[in-house]
C-alpha cells in the first residue's frame, strides 16, 4: 500500500511537458507508420491471448497441427516473447492423422518450449473405432468425446481453438470468447454480447470458455502471413507425388497399411496436395502442381471451391456443423 | 444464376484473376497493402440486410461453386423466394434463423476488391436481438442503414441509427432498398431520404449517403441500374471501396497503453504487455503510470521480432521501464506529461442488454480496457425514447432500453470520456451472480471536480513515516452518545499513549466543529458529510504515521464503516462508549440534553434523532461498569498489546521486506 496525496492543482512543470511538445513528436512518428492489415490482425490475436492468461486459471491451447494451428501458435509465441507461451498444447489425437502430421507436432513442441499432452479417448481406442468402418461414430469418439474427456480431465476452464469466421457458416456467427455451459454446450441462440475489445471471460465452476484469436483472419491472410513469416507448416500442404485412391468424389492418400484397399484397388501415384488436414481417411487431396508457397496462395485464390469441401465431416448432413458445436465439437 | 451476375464485377474479378495468375508476388503485394473497412448492416426487421450481403458477396466473386450448390439447394428448401435464390441463406447460417427466415445473431464476412479489403457485420433487424446489434456495431467504422422502400423510416430505423451514433460511427449510407417493389419510384426515394434526414438532424448524424438499392435484383450494388436513371449518386459498392475513413483519432493523440500482463521470464526482465490505445511510443519516452501516478522511462520496446525505435496504436507490444516501479494488470501507462483522468465517479449512457432490469444500487462487475472494478449504478437520470428522442424519467433499464445513470465504482479507475478513446471510455457491466454480460456503457465524463487532480506519488510513504515514528497508524474511533465519556476517555487514552512515547493526535467532535466543519449543522445529511471529512482528515493523518483518537457521536452505522472501508484491513478500532441514554441524560454534563427535551436543540442524538449502535466493533466500554482511567488503561492495552492483536510495532522482524 502507497501514500497518494492529491493536490488541488497539477504540479508545477506538470503543465509545461504536457500535450504540445509531445503530441508533434508522435503525430510525426505515426504519419511514418501505418499498420497493415496483416498487423492489425496480428495485434488483435496477441491482444487475445494475453487477456485470457490474465483472467484464465487453466487455459490450454488446442494443436491440431494444421496450418491454422500454426499459425496460431506462432501468434501466441509472440504474444508472450521473451517468455514462453505460459499454458500447454494439447492434441486430441485420433490416432488416424497423417505419419507426417506426428513429425510436425514433435517439432513444435521442441521448438516453441510448450508442454504438449496428448489425449486419445481410451474408450475409442478400447472398442477400436475408427473412420472406415464407423463412419460419422469416429469424429465423435474420438474428436468431440476425445476433447470434452480431456478438457475435463485437466480441468481447463479456457481453450484456445484455430477457427476462423470465414471456414463456415455457423462460425461465422460465433463469439471470438465462445462460452460453453457445462457439458460444453454452445447456445448458438444466447450468446454473450462481445463490445469493442472487451472480452466477458467470467464462468461459474464447470464453465468454460472457448477462444478464437484467428476469428477474423481470412484463409487468404493466414497463407499470407505463413508465407511472410516462414511459419513452419506440414510438408502435405504442398504438392509431390503420393500415393492415392478414389473414393466416393473424394481422393484419399494411402498414409499408411492400415488403410483397407477394396478387391482390385491398387494406390495410384499422383501429384496431389491438402488444402485442409485431418484424420487422413477422411481428408480429401486436390490435384496440384503447387510445391511453394505463392503456388499454393495461387492455386487458392484461382479455386472455385471452398476449402471445407475436402472435408468429409461437413457433408454429414445440412447444419452438420452447427450441430456438432452444440453438442461440444471444438 | 449468371445473368444476374453483373458485367463490372465479372470485369473485375478477372483484372485481379489476370494477375493472380500472372504474377501473384505482385498480387499479394497489393492485396497486403489494402486498406480495411469494417462496417454493418443495420435497420428494421426483414428491410433486407441479410439479403444485401449476401448479394453483395455473390457480386463480388467470393462464394465458391460448393457453396452456391449448397444455397441454390436450400433456397428451394427454405428459402423465401420461391425457386429464386435467397441469398440472405448465405449469411443467416444458424438453424433456428434458416428456419424462421430472420437472423438472430451477427454474422461476420469477409470479401475484398480490388480497392479494399472487407468485414462486414450482418446484423438483426428483430428487436429483441438489439445487443447482437450492438455488439456488430462496436467495432465498425461504417454503417449501411436499409430500409425497405414500402414501409419507410420506422421505429427500429431509428434505434439503430442512434445506436449506430451513439457508439461512435462516424459514416452513414441509408440503402432504400426494395425499389423493385415500389416500381423505382424516384419520388418515393426522395420522401423517405426527407424523413430520416429530418430525424437524423436531431440525434447528430448530419451526412449521410443515400442509395435506392435492390438487394434482391442486384441495383446500384455494384453496378448502376437502368431502372434508376434518376440517381446520379455512387452505386454502394463504389462508395464502400472510396469511402475515407481516417485513422482512429486516439492514435494522434498522447500515448496510452492499459497493462494486460506482466512479463517476467527471468529475474532480469520484467515487461508491461498491452495493446496500444492512443498514440506512440519509444525508448527513452518519460511514462506516468496510472493510478499511482509514479513516473519512469522506457527502457525498451520488445517484441518477437526484435525491439523497435518506435510503437504506434493499435500494436501489441511489451514495454521495459529503467525503473523498478510497481505496475501490474489494469494499470494504464501513459505519456508524462499528458495523462488520462483517474475517478470513481462518472456519468454514462447506458445500453441494457440483459432480460432482467437494471438494479439501481446493486453491484455488477465494471470491465474497462483491463480493469475490473465493482461498480453501483444509481436511479437512471432519463432513459431515452428511441422514437422521438424525448427524455423519459425512468426508475430502471429494462432489456434494449438506452438511458443515462450516474455510476460509482470501489476503486478509482483510469479512464477517457468515450468520444475520446473507446478503448478507455467504452465499458461493460457483468451480473456477478450469471457472469453475463448485462449492459454496455460508455463514459461521458467523470462527477468529481477533481477529476483533473492526479495523485501524486510520494516517495516517503505511510511506511516509511510510520517506522520512523516506531508505531503502527491506527484510527481509533470512539462512538456513542452525547455525554457518555468519549472525549473524557480519548483523553486519558492519549496521554498514556504519549507517556509510551507513541505519536498520537487527537480529533474531537466539537473542536472540529469549529473549523473544518464549521459550515455543517447537525441535519442527517450534515452528520454524513461531518464524518466523511472527519474519516478523510484521520486517513490522512495515520498516513503519516499516527495514531489517531477520534471522539464523535457518529450516530449512523453506514458512515462509521464508510470511514472503516478508507483504511487498510486493522486499522480502524472501533471503540463503543456504551453509556445508556438515560445515564448520559443523567449526568448531562453540558446541558445539552436539558435543552433538547425542552425543544430548544433540534435533532439531538437520543432523542429525535436516532443513534444506531455498533454491531461487531472491537472495544466495548461499559461505562456503569469501569471507570475513564479503567477504559483507557483497557483501550490501550487493546491497542498495543491486544490479544488479536500482534504488537507488530515491537517487533523488529515487522520492519523487514518493507524496504526500511
Ligand atoms: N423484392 C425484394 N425483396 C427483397 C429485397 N431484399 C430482401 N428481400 C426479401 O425480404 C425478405 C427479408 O430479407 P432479409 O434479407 O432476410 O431481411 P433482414 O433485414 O436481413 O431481416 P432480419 O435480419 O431478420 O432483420 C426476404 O424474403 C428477402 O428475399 C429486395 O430488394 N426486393
Ligand atoms: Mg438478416
Amino acid at each position: 500500500m502507497q501514500l497518494y496525496a492529491a493536490c488541488t492543482a497539477a504540479p508545477a512543470g506538470f503543465e509545461g511537458v504536457s500535450t504540445t511538445a509531445k503530441a508533434t513528436s508522435s503525430e510525426a512518428r505515426i504519419s511514418a507508420e501505418r499498420l497493415t492489415h496483416l498487423q492489425r490482425l496480428e495485434a488483435e490475436s496477441i491482444h487475445i491471448f494475453r487477456e485470457v492468461v490474465a483472467e484464465a486459471e487453466n487455459p490450454v491451447m488446442l494443436y491440431s497441427v494444421g496450418k491454422d494451428s500454426a499459425c496460431m501458435l506462432h501468434l501466441a509465441r509472440k504474444a508472450f516473447h521473451p517468455s514462453p507461451p505460459p499454458f500447454p498444447m494439447l492434441h486430441v489425437d485420433t490416432t488416424w492423422k497423417f505419419k507426417a502430421m506426428y513429425e510436425m507436432r514433435g517439432r513444435m513442441a521442441r521448438e516453441s518450449g510448450m508442454e504438449l499432452i496428448v489425449h486419445q479417448n481410451p474408450e475409442a481406442k478400447e472398442k477400436g473405432i475408427n473412420p472406415f468402418d464407423h463412419g460419422p461414430l469416429h469424429t465423435d469418439m474420438w474428436k468431440t468425446q476425445g476433447l470434452k474427456q480431456a478438457l475435463d480431465k485437466y480441468e481447463f476452464d479456457v481453450a484456445f481453438g484455430g477457427a476462423r469466421r470465414d471456414e463456415e457458416k455457423s462460425r461465422a456467427k460465433e463469439r471470438i470468447f465462445s462460452f460453453r455451459a457445462a457439458n460444453h454446450v454452445w447456445d448458438p441462440k444466447n450468446q454473450r454480447p462481445e463490445l469493442w475489445r472487451l472480452y466477458n471471460a467470467r464462468k461459474s465452476r464447470g464453465e468454460s470458455i472457448r477462444v478464437f484469436p484467428i476469428s477474423n483472419w481470412t484463409e487468404l491472410d493466414i497463407w499470407q502471413y505463413i508465407h511472410l513469416e516462414n511459419i513452419p507448416i506440414v510438408p502435405l500442404y504442398f504438392s509431390e507425388m503420393r500415393p492415392t485412391v478414389e473414393r466416393d468424389g473424394l481422393l484419399l492418400m494411402v498414409d499408411d497399411e492400415r488403410f483397407p484397399l477394396l478387391p482390385g484397388e491398387e494406390p495410384v501415384m499422383r501429384p496431389i496436395r491438402f488444402r485442409t488436414l485431418g484424420c487422413y481417411p477422411l481428408s480429401g487431396a486436390v490435384i496440384s502442381e503447387a510445391a511453394t508457397l505463392p503456388e499454393v496462395i495461387q492455386e487458392m485464390l484461382l479455386t472455385t471451391t471452398s476449402e471445407r469441401q475436402g472435408r468429409a465431416i461437413d457433408h454429414d448432413q445440412a447444419a452438420s456443423m452447427e450441430k456438432k458445436k452444440r453438442e461440444g465439437y471444438f | 444464376m449468371t445473368e444476374t451476375l453483373s458485367d463490372a464485377s465479372r470485369a473485375s474479378a478477372y483484372k485481379a484473376h489476370d494477375l493472380i495468375a500472372e504474377d501473384i508476388d505482385a498480387y499479394l503485394l497489393q492485396h497486403q497493402h489494402k486498406s480495411l473497412l469494417r462496417f454493418i448492416t443495420c435497420g428494421s426487421v426483414d428491410d433486407g440486410k441479410s439479403t444485401l450481403i449476401g448479394r453483395l458477396l455473390y457480386d463480388s466473386k467470393m462464394i465458391f461453386e460448393d457453396q452456391l450448390a449448397a444455397l441454390e439447394a436450400d433456397s428451394k428448401r427454405v428459402g423465401t423466394q420461391g425457386q429464386e435464390i435467397d441469398f440472405a441463406l448465405l449469411v443467416d447460417g444458424l438453424a433456428a434463423e434458416r428456419e424462421q427466415g430472420i437472423t438472430i445473431d451477427v454474422a461476420y464476412r469477409f470479401f475484398a476488391t480490388d480497392r479494399r479489403k472487407f468485414i462486414v457485420a450482418d446484423t438483426p433487424g428483430h428487436e429483441q436481438y438489439t445487443r447482437n446489434m450492438v455488439t456488430g456495431a462496436s467495432t465498425a467504422d461504417l454503417a449501411v442503414i436499409l430500409i425497405d422502400a414500402r414501409k419507410g423510416v420506422l421505429t427500429q430505423t431509428r434505434r439503430h441509427s442512434y445506436l449506430a451514433r451513439l457508439i461512435g460511427i462516424r459514416h452513414m449510407v441509408l440503402a432504400i432498398n426494395k425499389m423493385d417493389l415500389v416500381n423505382y419510384d424516384h419520388a418515393v426515394f426522395d420522401r423517405i431520404v426527407a424523413d430520416y434526414r429530418a430525424f437524423a438532424a436531431g440525434i447528430g448524424i448530419d451526412a449521410f449517403i443515400p442509395i435506392p438499392v435492390s438487394g434482391l435484383r442486384g441495383d446500384n450494388i455494384t453496378t448502376r441500374s437502368d431502372a434508376t436513371p434518376w440517381y446520379t449518386g455512387p452505386v454502394l459498392l463504389d462508395h464502400l471501396e472510396t469511402v475515407e475513413i481516417g485513422d482512429d483519432p486516439a492514435s494522434t493523440g498522447p500515448f496510452r497503453m492499459p497493462v494486460q500482463w506482466v512479463n517476467r521470464p527471468n529475474l532480469d526482465f520484467r515487461g508491461f504487455s498491452g495493446l496500444i490505445a492512443g498514440g506512440s511510443v519509444s525508448p527513452g519516452d518519460t511514462v506516468r503510470i496510472l493510478p499511482s501516478g509514479r513516473t519512469s522511462t522506457v527502457a525498451r520496446v520488445v517484441t518477437f521480432d526484435g525491439d523497435l525505435p518506435v510503437a504506434v496504436t493499435g500494436q501489441s507490444v511489451t514495454i521495459t521501464l529503467a525503473d523498478e516501479v510497481d505496475c501490474s494488470r489494469g494499470d494504464v501507462i501513459a505519456a508524462a506529461g499528458a495523462p488520462p483522468q483517474v475517478a470513481d465517479q462518472f456519468e454514462t449512457t447506458i445500453v441494457w442488454m440483459a432480460d432482467d432490469e437494471m438494479l439501481p444500487g446493486r453491484p455488477y462487475w465494471l470491465k474497462l480496457g483491463t480493469q475490473m472494478v465493482t461498480a453501483v449504478v444509481q436511479p437512471p437520470k432519463y432513459q431515452v425514447n428511441v422514437n422521438t428522442m424525448e427524455h423519459l424519467a425512468a426508475k430502471t433499464l429494462g432489456l434494449n432500453a438506452i438511458g443515462v445513470a450516474n455510476l460509482s465504482t470501489d476503486r478509482p479507475l483510469v479512464f477517457e470520456p468515450y468520444e475520446t478513446s473507446r478503448d478507455l471510455g467504452g465499458f461493460i457491466l457483468i451480473d456477478k451472480m450469471t457472469n453475463a454480460t448485462v449492459a454496455a456503457g460508455l463514459v461521458n465524463f467523470s462527477l468529481r471536480r477533481a477529476q483533473n487532480v492526479h495523485w501524486q506519488a510520494i516517495d516517503i510513504d505511510r511506511d516509511a513515516h510510520a517506522a520512523q515514528k516506531g508505531q503502527r497508524p491506527k484510527l481509533l474511533w470512539f462512538t456513542g452518545l452525547s455525554g457518555s465519556g468519549k472525549s473524557t476517555i480519548a483523553n486519558l487514552v492519549e496521554k498514556r499513549l504519549f507517556a509510551l512515547g507513541k505519536h498520537s493526535f487527537l480529533l474531537d467532535g466539537d473542536n472540529v466543529r469549529h473549523g473544518l466543519n464549521r459550515d455543517l449543522g447537525f441535519t442527517d445529511a450534515d452528520r454524513v458529510e461531518n464524518i466523511r471529512r472527519v474519516g478523510e482528515v484521520a486517513k490522512l493523518m495515520t498516513d503519516s504515521g499516527l495514531i489517531v483518537l477520534a471522539a464523535f457521536i457518529s450516530p449512523f452505522r453506514a458512515e462509521r464503516d464508510m470511514v472503516r472501508s478508507m483504511l487498510p484491513e486493522g486499522e480502524f478500532i472501533e471503540v463503543f462508549v456504551d453509556t445508556p441514554l438515560a445515564e448520559a441524560e443523567k449526568r448531562d454534563v453540558k446541558g445539552l440534553y436539558k435543552k433538547a427535551r425542552a425543544g430548544q436543540l433540534k435533532n439531538f442524538t437520543g432523542i429525535d434523532s436516532p443513534y444506531e449502535p455498533p454491531e461487531n466493533p472491537e472495544v466495548v466500554i461499559d461505562t456503569t461498569e469501569m471507570s475513564p482511567d479503567q477504559a483507557a488503561e483497557h483501550i490501550v492495552a487493546r491497542v498495543l498489546w491486544g490479544r488479536s492483536e500482534i504488537p507488530d510495532d515491537e517487533d523488529p522482524d515487522w520492519f523487514k521486506g518493507r524496504g526500511i
